[in-house]
């Protein structure tokens, strides 16, 4: 069952099973059906009709993960627009930009932060319309919200908007080398293919209940929001707070009887080493799915020795592809083994292939680039014409995208990964551009230079910052670790800060990385 | 256990575990712990592991916010307030 429009799932399930549950918030318990999400949403989209939002705008999302999100996520779509998420609590500077960048319309804001949001969007000359919810008003802030609003009444428009499968549906940003975050434009078929593919794999039907542990601007929650809703299933919205908390999830998991679970391995990790998810019996998972970075196999043999029955995928994709390659874990994990899965084959929904710098296809067996073709496949960055056409190798077979990971492919077309060809890093799922620690770290008065390398270690990345200062001494740890905290996203601060009075440098005078790699 | 006892053990804990060769004067009582980006959630869970084997104290799920937990002063008063319950 393919649509032409990603908010169509809803749409059908809603007239299928307009009764059942379509989605929990698993802090709050609070629950809404099928109907209801369908008929709140489509207030959403007359409200973003009625303050000027056509189709192919942008709107933007500032939320908390909640139902009133998921609902803000749907009448954005069905506006014909397409959401733009971000992380409520990164930095505000970070999310005006963003805002600015795609040139949102309109943002649905938490009341707390629009304030701070606006001030920052003014220093922008950025003036869209903010939309604010406040939780301080009960726990419907949307339906109240619209209710004052929308006093005056309005003629109900019956229609969403029926934009094309090539349309823009959603932006995410991702870390940008060069300091700034970049737009991911993905369209409705990029979405719809994937969602496709997940049925196929999954084969979920109305009686699953899926886990949303992924915020909406990650691309993990394209299959947390759209896989249950295409199929009448219950998804569980962890937000922010209760995601941090691996003892309450692991209750939310055995209480709640989720039959799929979707995190990063870090996540999974912290569930078995902190949640006590071992001392809880009878699971109803059916499928545990990870994605975004490599799982220590140590941490896996674990986790699968207290969920024995489900079936464990791993899989990879960048967001300019969402998932392109999986591999389904075996039954027993060899005693002595100890390197990680590979990333496997190729989904059916994509081609795939291995390539050197000149887009020829490198002998199997041998490393290269992966790239990508098909329908999930982004149309591009936003407004960056020249960083897009980079990043595709175009020739008579089509138009792939090269995912700048490095992988060997073995028999039966299964790839391995074995590093990135740049200095983009996976830290606990999240991609991290290097370069963006650097360009917020230069920002800080008292640092003259900084450079920052990540390491692999058996427990995962860890990210290690050295610096010289102008004063030619040590900063504050305290200091450096708030600086960080104000000035990039929370998944982006370094473990480590080193001092030095100089960073070596190469003999063309530029900063010596595989030096400093060495350094301790 | 009084609260500059409290107070104490908890900063020793996290001068030693998360700012290392930081100098002590630096980390107040009133210092964000969590908000300045002192704490993430893994090192959050290992302060609250300490404090309960160390105070002997039992804190629940759902007190792990940062209500309870983002600074020295917050902490001493959090554990005081669990000691006098138990």
């Amino acid at each position: 069952m393919t649509v032409a429009a990603l908010h169509e799932y809803l749409e059908q399930s809603a007239r299928r099973y307009p009764q059942t549950c379509a989605a929990v918030e698993a802090s709050s318990g609070r629950q809404i059906t099928y109907g209801e999400l369908d008929a709140l949403s489509d207030q959403v989209r007359d409200h973003l009709r009625r303050i000027g939002v056509r189709p192919g705008d942008r709107v933007g999302i500032c939320l908390p993960k909640s139902i009133a999100s998921l609902a803000v996520l749907f009448g954005i779509l069905k506006v014909g627009a397409a959401y733009v998420p971000v992380d409520s609590l990164a930095p505000p500077a970070r999310n005006a930009f963003i805002f600015t960048d795609c040139g949102v319309r309109a943002i649905f804001v938490e009341a707390s932060r629009a304030e701070t949001l606006r001030c920052e969007l003014a220093r922008l000359a950025a003036e869209p319309c903010l939309l604010p919810l406040d939780w301080s008003d009960g726990p419907s802030p949307l339906a109240t919200y619209l209710a004052r609003v929308e006093a005056g009444g309005l003629a109900v428009e019956d229609e969403s908007a029926r934009p094309g499968p090539d349309n823009l549906a959603y932006v995410l940003y991702t870390s940008g080398s060069t300091g700034q975050p970049k737009g991911v434009m993905l369209t409705h078929r990029n979405g719809s293919s994937y969602v496709d593919w997940c049925s196929e794999i999954l084969a979920p039907d109305e009686n699953d209940r899926f886990s949303s542990h992924a915020p909406f601007h990650f691309d993990l929650s394209i299959l947390d929001i759209f896989v249950p809703l295409k199929h009448g299933a219950t998804v569980f919205l962890i937000g922010e707070e209760l995601g941090k908390n691996p003892t309450r999830m692991a209750s939310v998991i055995a209480e709640r009887r989720l039959t799929v679970w979707y995190s990063t391995p870090s996540v999974l990790t912290l569930l078995v080493e902190h949640g006590g998810l071992d001392a809880r019996h009878d699971h109803a998972l059916r499928f545990i799915l990870f994605a975004g970075e490599v799982f220590p196999v140590k941490h896996l043999r674990r986790l699968k020795a207290v969920v024995p029955r489900a079936r464990y995928l791993n899989l990879y994709g960048p967001t300019e592809t969402n998932v392109c390659t999986y591999y389904e874990i075996p039954q027993t994990i060899a005693e002595d083994r100890s390197a990680p899965f590979p990333i496997g084959r190729a989904c059916s929904h994509v081609k795939a292939r291995v390539i050197d710098a000149n887009g020829r296809n490198v002998p199997r067996g041998q490393e290269g680039e992966l790239a990508i073709s098909g329908a999930p496949v982004m149309l591009g960055y936003w407004n960056m014409p020249e960083r897009t056409s980079a990043a595709f190798h175009v020739d008579s077979s089509g138009r792939w995208y090269r995912t700048g990971d490095v992988v060997i492919e073995g028999d039966g077309g299964v790839y391995t990964f074995r590093g990135r060809r740049d200095r983009m890093v996976k830290r606990r799922g999240y991609r991290i551009e290097l370069g963006e620690i650097e360009t917020a770290l230069y920002r800080h008065p008292a640092i003259s230079e900084v450079a920052a390398i990540a390491r692999s270690e058996e427990s995962g990345v860890s990210i290690k910052v050295f610096y010289a200062s102008r004063e030619g001494h040590a900063l504050s740890l305290i200091e450096l670790k708030r600086f960080c905290a104000h000035n990039l996203p929370a998944y982006m601060a370094p473990d480590w800060f080193s001092h030095q009075q100089l960073l070596p440098k190469t003999s063309t005078d530029k900063i010596d990385y595989q030096h400093l790699m060495r350094m301790e | 256990m009084n609260a500059i006892q409290i107070r104490t053990m908890a900063r020793d804990f996290i001068l030693k575990e998360f700012l290392p060769g930081e100098r002590p004067e630096n980390l107040t009582d009133s210092t964000e712990l969590i908000t300045d980006g002192i704490l993430d959630s893994l090192a959050t869970l290992k302060l609250v592991a300490y404090l309960e084997k160390s105070c002997g104290i039992e804190i629940a799920p759902d007190e792990l916010v940062p209500e309870n937990l983002n600074s020295i002063a917050q902490i001493a008063n959090f554990v005081q307030s669990k000691q006098a319950s138990t």
